[in-house]
């Protein structure tokens, strides 16, 4: 759709074509690089728009006056700032990013913790069963939450008078985490058994050789994991919905941003300003952490 | 010299090595996976509303979900709607962003950036995102399109175009798959392209015999992924529907799951609808089934060996 609107730049040729040729056929090749060269960049650049107009779009439309969003004009006519402040202002926005913190923070600082030794045993140890292991961690990865949700509703909930708190979705997390004990196995892997065996011939017993020698050398993996963690818990509405649908004091942003729209505001720019306000700490996280990100992104897929 | 004896205290000590190390994990599969999995088995073959004890009821919930539930055959259908479409479309497009990607040579990092983000965005925000831009009356992509002559639809409010809306969303996001096929496109041998090349192959060619060859088992674990994401879609589709129906958020008004015409709902939806809103958890947890059963049917699908997906041993 977006790709309707295309205007593809025609930036810089990498090399002057004017350039006096040796031969008729090595001028026929560098045009045809030239060629080549224009017609990457003009569907890299379609294809940028594409992904990039959407938050453009939700930007303006943020700044706009709430009557403004009713009609077809998409540049702000005065650009009004105050929106974000007005965000800020409603009941339980702040709440909600305190619980969000709270749920993402301690979350993945506990589902790392308690995943590294799991993931360590799985890559390095040889013991009986460890191929099992390995594919009932994949199992209870691809398990959708829906499956389990009614037991584990009433265990927290009838048992353990948890709910309308977001700790049912805390604790669990001090357990392993399948995904993070899963990606970090992968990482793991990658690690030369030769550091291993240098460090027991060193007198390290495992324990030793997985805070000295692992730890330090798996930092890009857990800083993968810990990331996907944290995104995983601030995206998530499903859990929030089960738990603390009840009690807006532990809702948090995913959760509540839909109720934004409705119950305290039906203006699309406060809405569309809060949906920014909610996106925005991902972005910025990514663009000092990318390539954490996209290692973590390769290791589910092709590294075996 | 180690004596039989000192044998078995090594091995034994190495096991239990073992066990604590794996102890977090063993706990909690047992707590959180084991234990809820048997219950939802019990549980759907009991009445139960939460309140009064349960009571066994035989197979009167399976019987109900599947011939008097009216919800449960529509939902399967969009799921599988879902399943097939979406996937497609994910990695056909994920594929040529990945090409497209190891060709360009001015400005590499800002492109990949701009394909990742919008993976990156939370759900609920880009659903509430794309309602809004597609919104029919005064959505910008509509006015756009308007502007451009081209007769715009419905999206989220005709049921026709609703999965194909969550589709396009789906589409959007298509960062995860571009780097892996990124990784994977790197990693085909130059000197089979140069082969390729003195063979005189064209484009296609090329791409047809070399580069898929090569990459397959990578499509394969892209598109079975795909299809396991795909099953367990319920954020999107739910917060479409609501949003696009003017159901005044998450006040705990009852509203009618679906919306437009049904053709929104998705499998994990009905949990949420017969276990939390009907209170009918023996119904539930006979769609939670259904959807573990075909959960783990693809999961087998990518474990197997011979597809080179995901393997156990090195």
């Amino acid at each position: 759709m977006s790709y309707a609107v295309e205007t593809p730049k025609t930036p810089k040729a990498p090399e002057a074509p004017e350039a006096p040729a040796a031969t008729p056929a090595a001028r026929t090749a560098r045009r045809k690089a030239l060629l080549q060269w224009i017609a990457v960049h003009s569907l890299g650049v379609a294809a940028a728009l594409f992904f990039v107009l959407p938050f453009v779009f939700l930007l303006l439309t943020s700044l706009m006056d709430d009557q403004q969003t009713l009609t077809r004009d998409l540049i702000p006519h005065h650009w009004a700032w105050s929106n974000y402040r007005t965000v800020f202002e409603v009941p339980g926005f702040l709440t909600w990013w305190r619980n969000t913190l709270l749920y993402a923070g301690l979350g993945t600082v506990l589902s790392v913790v308690s995943s590294v030794p799991v993931a360590y045993a799985l890559a390095k140890f040889r013991f009986r069963g460890r191929n099992l292991s390995l594919m009932l961690v994949i199992s209870m990865m691809m398990l959708p939450p829906q499956v389990i949700i009614i037991p584990m509703y009433l265990f927290w909930a009838r048992q353990l008078d948890l709910s309308g708190t977001l700790w049912p979705l805390i604790i669990p997390l001090a357990f392993g985490d399948a995904f993070t004990i899963f990606l970090l196995r992968q990482f793991l892997m990658t690690i030369p058994n030769e550091y291993l065996d240098a460090a027991k011939v060193d007198g390290c017993g495992e324990f030793r050789t997985l805070i000295k020698v692992v730890l330090p050398m798996a930092r890009p993996g857990i800083a993968a994991v810990a990331l996907f963690q944290f995104f995983y818990a601030w995206n998530d509405y499903f859990g929030p919905q089960i738990y603390a649908s009840d009690t807006p004091a532990s809702w948090t942003l995913s959760y509540g941003l839909e109720s934004f729209k409705g119950a305290h505001h039906t203006d699309w720019n406060l809405t569309m300003a809060a949906t920014v306000l909610v996106m925005a700490p991902v972005i910025l996280v990514f663009f000092f952490a990318q390539k954490a990100f996209v290692e973590g992104v390769t290791l589910t897929g092709v590294k075996g | 010299m180690s004596t039989p004896y000192t044998l078995r205290a090594k091995h034994r000590r190495s096991a239990l090595r073992t066990l604590a190390f794996l102890s977090p994990w063993l706990i909690g599969f047992c707590v959180f996976f084991a234990y809820p999995l048997i219950s939802t088995v019990s549980f759907s073959f009991t009445h139960y509303d939460g309140f009064s004890p349960a009571t066994f009821s035989g197979l009167k919930n399976w019987s109900y979900v599947f011939n008097d539930y009216p919800l449960f055959w529509p939902a399967l259908r969009n799921t599988l709607w879902l399943v097939v479409v979406m996937v497609a479309c994910r990695v056909v497009f994920g594929l040529g962003i990945g090409m497209l990607i190891t060709k360009i040579k001015t400005g590499v990092g800002v492109f990949r950036t701009l394909f990742y983000l919008p993976y990156l965005a939370p759900p609920v925000a880009a659903t509430l995102g794309f309602v809004f831009l597609l919104n029919p009356g005064t959505g910008p992509v509509n006015s756009l399109l308007g502007d451009l002559g081209i007769p715009a639809p419905d999206w989220f409010t005709d049921p026709s175009w609703s999965k194909p809306a969550l589709t396009l969303l789906a589409v959007w996001g298509v960062g995860d798959l571009m780097v892996i096929f990124m990784a994977a496109l790197l990693d085909v041998p130059k000197e089979q392209y140069e082969a390729a090349d003195l063979d005189g192959a064209r484009a296609w060619h090329k791409f047809r015999y070399v580069t898929l060859p090569n990459i397959s088992p990578i499509v394969m674990f892209a598109v079975v992924t795909g299809v396991i994401q795909a099953m367990q879609s319920y954020t999107q589709p739910l917060v479409a529907g609501k949003v696009a129906s003017g159901v005044i958020g998450n006040s705990g008004q009852p509203f009618e799951p679906g919306y437009p015409d049904k053709s929104t709902l998705t499998l994990p939806q009905l949990v949420y609808n017969l276990g939390f809103q009907r209170f009918d958890y023996g119904s539930a947890c006979v769609v939670a089934l259904v959807l573990f059963a075909l959960s783990m049917a693809f999961t087998a699908l990518l474990m197997k060996r011979r597809g080179g997906l995901i393997q156990a041993g090195e």
